[in-house]
């Protein structure tokens, strides 16, 4: 017999549901009620950096979008610092890092208005190329869902991307890797998210 | 600073068959596992400016005029696996009316809405890390999974803690509540232990006479500990 190891264990998680809106986008679910909602302006006016367009949709494992879902995205600034006490350098005022988008109750699409992150530091040494971690919750899905998008533009960094070469299987690196193009002088990143089947998205344990 | 691994056995699977939508919208590969980076170990943080003062009693917040149902306090503490409290943690909180009618316009529920109740509400952990809501009891409702599955009451909660590789939605239900056991969505959770934790205890020390009841739920997030040997060279 040993003494017991009385830590507490993590609560469990449960699906965020179809109304999710109404805690986290309650404007979406028809209806205003804060001062402000949370999570629409991830890098406020101040942030250096090449302004960018993230669009895509998230497709179930029978090819539909789905239309319920809400995302959450994290990134550094361009200078590779994340707004919190242990991000590295402060940031440019106003800039969050933070933000929180919906998909499109008729179309599935989603998409937010950023800065394009620069590299940060690795977990113990190196560094990883620029990249958005992406939180994803919906109806039917139990536990958030973690995955990060990197930029087609960035192949010599995401080559040497501590996380990306964790994959062992390397044809689903390409999962992860958004596709740059161009409207109305703004880059756009096109990265749609496939939950399940062929070309499944990554998602990770971390 | 590091995480613990995420224990998964404590929580639901991806694919689990008796809750239907999520045959679909599971992952069938494993996850890729690695340790946690200055990404996930940093995360936003919220000040109580962004706050409205009314943001966590939701009786009052939507018109200012009471809504109607069993008036609760729901309170607990946000803690992390270390057993320490963890204060300024956005805690967001959603649900049904007492009837089990969401105000949401893609429910078509036939129970009434109340006119005085938006559902919605949030609030910032102290330095105790506790919290604590104002609210009306929601009811239970159909949902279409089974043709006769309805969901037992509960309040959705979203929390952040200090970093983003601690972020959490999970769902508070009440003791007592028949429908828990028959919920095919608390069943996607095979750990009876880490059900019986999502169910809020009665607490009659904070029930305010002749004013309303209150529940406990305290919420548990992944632990982090200092790493002495975090800049380890290899081999050392």
């Amino acid at each position: 017999m040993a003494q017991n190891l009385n830590y507490l264990r993590e609560t469990a998680s449960q699906t965020a549901g179809p109304y999710v809106h109404i805690g986290l986008a309650p404007g979406a679910a028809g209806f205003d009620i804060y001062k402000q909602e949370l999570g629409w302006d991830i890098a406020g006016p101040n942030a250096a950096g090449e302004r960018i367009r993230v669009e895509g949709r998230v497709i179930d494992g029978m090819g539909a979008p789905i239309k319920d879902v809400l995302l959450e995205v994290w990134q550094a600034n361009a200078a590779g610092n994340y707004a919190h006490p242990e991000g590295g350098s402060p940031v440019e005022d106003g800039f969050r890092g933070w933000g929180r988008v919906i998909t499109d109750f008729d179309t599935g699409e989603w998409g937010f208005d950023t800065v394009k992150p620069g590299k940060t530091r690795g977990r113990n040494v190196g560094t990883q190329a620029p990249h958005l971690n992406l939180w994803i919750v919906a109806r039917g899905i139990n536990i958030g869902l973690n995955t990060r998008m990197y930029f087609s533009d960035e192949a010599e960094a995401n080559a040497t991307d501590p996380v990306l070469n964790l994959i062992e299987w390397e044809n689903r690196r390409a999962t992860l890797i958004a596709a740059r193009s161009e409207r109305d002088g703004t880059p756009v990143y096109r990265f749609d998210i496939r939950l399940q089947g062929e070309d499944e998205t990554v998602f990770f344990d971390v | 600073m590091t995480l613990l691994p995420r224990k998964r056995d404590g929580h639901p699977p991806a694919h689990t068959p008796g809750y239907k939508s999520s045959v679909a919208r599971s992952p069938s590969r494993a996850l890729i596992s690695g340790p946690a980076s200055p990404t996930e170990l940093s995360g936003p943080t919220f000040g109580h400016e962004l706050l409205g003062k009314l943001d966590n009693n939701l009786v009052v917040n939507f018109t200012g005029q009471p809504a109607i149902g069993e008036r609760i306090i729901v309170h607990g503490r946000v803690l992390d696996e270390m057993g320490r409290p963890v204060p300024g943690a956005l805690v967001e909180v959603w649900q049904a009316n007492a009837g089990g009618r969401y105000r949401h316009k893609k429910d078509g529920y036939l129970a009434p809405l109340d006119p005085n109740f938006g559902g919605c509400g949030r609030t910032i952990t102290a330095d105790d890390g506790s919290y604590e809501f104002l609210t009306v009891r929601p009811g239970a409702y159909p949902w279409p999974n089974g043709p006769n599955d309805w969901r037992p009451m509960h309040i959705h909660f979203s929390l952040f803690g200090p970093s983003f590789g601690q972020r959490l939605i999970t769902q508070m239900y009440f003791e007592g509540d028949p429908l828990i056991p028959r919920c095919p969505i608390i069943r996607t959770i095979a750990d009876p232990s880490a059900i019986e934790r999502l169910v809020a205890p009665l607490d009659m020390n904070r029930a305010m006479p002749m004013d309303c009841l209150a529940y406990k739920f305290d919420i548990v997030l992944r632990g982090r500990r200092q790493t002495m040997f975090e800049n380890q060279m290899e081999g050392m």
